[in-house]
């Protein structure tokens, strides 16, 4: 049975309808990039994937073991979190809150979880430092260990490597490879075409034509054809 | 000066006083730093002007018992401002604005309307500097803080990680299973809670100084949530009690002393933090 599996779904805000029909399933081991327009609808389809957002219709299904707070995720960022006093190790236990439940402190299993987490994403001499002063790309990475934490199976990514320079941006997209590759299911908003053909294995395009499929039928339908053209002339130019 | 402070100490008023300042600056101060992170500075001066309200209305009704009426009053506004969060049209700040002006006009109408004391604008300047001198508490005031600040002290504790977790970053916390909604209800009953008992004691001016003051002076130092935490409270506790020290001593106004301490701690802890970071580039 399929990790995820979308059918029929309606989202919008409000009685006004933002993305209809929407079916797709993401399978174990997958690495989906949603891309689209801003505005077209992919955050809130990705808060509704983790049921931050209603839909106004249609079904969500999980996979046998896949419990709805086993998802990781990393969200857009938000304006608290500029200039919030947190040390990197903090955020990265926050990670843990599932496993944590009802308890009122971590224990020592997840105090090495999220150890371990801070050397898979090589952040592990920043523990102690604050979050705020550290870089777009080390804060990118923190996220992502505390992501990790929440989840084995699979991640949710929303729009990782914006305001990254080109070269952080190209460690990301490996660091993310990696961890898919380790057998992490990925679904990553993202607006940079190119990269989503480089590293998905499905693509959801979100534009008043849906188009879900494979890359390769990603690259041969009329909406691919379109982008990759237009990408590729403003890459000329 | 010091035999004066020793003898002034020797006073039940003035032990009383500390004990309640210090308690009500411990609790203010916990819950303060998250809602200054949580971008909601002004819920103190907001709920007080609503529990003024509520009170203008108990007295209008000639309720013996007016906490009967501004607890729950306060509790619900409480709750309805810190539900407003991160994902609703009016935002945090401009919703407190709105009720806290509006509870405020309303009281102070509804008391010169059926004026029930003779001091209408004495009333009101109560409401933001403290009805009574701090050296009035009695003992069954400090007994109410005493176990006020052990409930809000031994919550705060227990719920130390969730309310991390949920002042950083409320969505990826409701994502992973954790009731944010829930947590911040509790403290939306807590901050009530320590307003309603607290104001008449000191003051709307002053709880709003304490819950703003230490949070912003240890985040210009700290860099972890714990230690600006812990270092708000031991600010806030520092502040009180050298206020109203310095209040009896000097003869000042005590809530305002206490402000004042607390504006002083905070351009100390800015010079550091600027100094701090100046050695680090
Ligand atoms: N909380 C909200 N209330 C009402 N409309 C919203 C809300 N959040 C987003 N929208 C609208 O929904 C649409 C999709 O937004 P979003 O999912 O953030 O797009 P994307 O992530 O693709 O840029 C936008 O038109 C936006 O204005
Ligand atoms: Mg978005």
């Amino acid at each position: 049975m399929s990790l995820l599996s979308v059918q029929n779904l309606v989202l919008g805000y409000d009685n006004h309808i933002i993305i209809q029909d929407l079916n797709f399933t993401v399978n174990a081991g997958d690495y989906l990039c949603i891309v689209g327009e801003n505005g077209s609808g992919k955050s809130t389809l990705v808060r509704t994937l983790l049921r931050l957002h209603k839909p106004m219709e249609g079904n969500i299904c999980l996979g046998d073991d896949l419990k709805p707070t086993e998802i990781g995720y990393l969200p857009q960022q938000t304006v608290v979190q500029k200039d919030f006093p947190a040390s990197v190790r903090e955020i990265v236990l926050s990670g843990c809150q599932a496993r944590c439940g009802r308890r009122p402190f971590y224990n020592r299993q997840e105090k090495q979880l999220a150890r371990q987490n801070m050397e898979r994403m090589d952040i592990l001499d920043l523990a102690h430092r604050c979050y705020r002063e550290l870089s777009g790309g080390q804060q990118q990475r923190v996220l992502l260990a505390r992501a990790l934490c929440a989840t084995q199976k699979l991640l949710l990514l929303d729009e990782p490597v914006s305001g990254l320079d080109p070269k952080v941006t190209a460690e990301m997209y490996d660091l993310i490879r990696d961890l898919n590759r380790d057998g992490i299911t990925i679904i990553m908003i993202s607006h940079d075409i190119s990269a989503a053909i480089q590293y998905a294995s499905h693509i959801l395009h979100i534009s008043k034509k849906i188009f879900f499929g494979t890359t390769e039928e990603y690259l041969k339908s009329d909406t691919g054809k379109l982008f990759v053209a237009i990408e590729s002339g403003d890459s000329i130019v | 000066m010091f035999e004066k402070l020793i003898q002034y100490l020797q006073y039940p008023s003035v032990q009383y006083a500390l004990i309640v300042g210090v308690l009500i600056a411990l609790c203010s101060s916990l819950v303060g730093v998250t809602l200054v992170l949580k971008r909601f500075s002004f819920i103190g001066d907001g709920l007080s002007h609503v529990a003024f309200g509520a009170m203008s209305v108990a007295s209008v009704l000639h309720l013996t018992n007016q906490m009967i009426l501004v607890l729950p009053l306060t509790v619900l506004s409480a709750i309805l401002l810190l539900r407003t969060g991160q994902n609703t049209k009016i935002k945090g700040d401009a919703a407190i604005a709105m009720i806290s002006v509006g509870a405020l006009a309303f009281g102070y109408m509804l008391m010169n309307i059926f004026p029930v004391s003779s001091n209408v604008s004495g009333d009101v300047c109560s409401t933001l500097f403290g009805s009574t001198s701090l050296l009035t508490v009695t003992l069954a005031d400090v007994l109410v803080c005493a176990v006020m600040s052990i409930v809000v002290l031994a919550v705060f504790f227990l719920l130390y990680n969730k309310i991390f977790a949920v002042t950083f970053d409320e969505n990826f916390a409701t994502a992973v299973g954790t009731k944010a909604k829930r947590y911040n209800l509790i403290l939306a009953v807590i901050i009530a809670v320590i307003i309603v008992l607290a104001m008449d004691l000191v003051g709307s001016l002053l709880i709003s100084a304490l819950v703003i003051f230490p949070a912003l002076s240890a985040m210009r130092i700290f860099g972890s949530f714990k230690r600006v935490t812990i270092f708000s409270a031991i600010l806030s506790v520092t502040c009180a009690f050298l206020g109203i020290i310095a209040s009896i001593l000097l003869s000042t106004p005590v809530g305002a002393t206490i402000v004042a301490a607390a504006v002083s701690a905070f351009f100390v802890c800015l010079l550091i933090g600027a100094l701090k970071k100046e050695k680090h580039t």
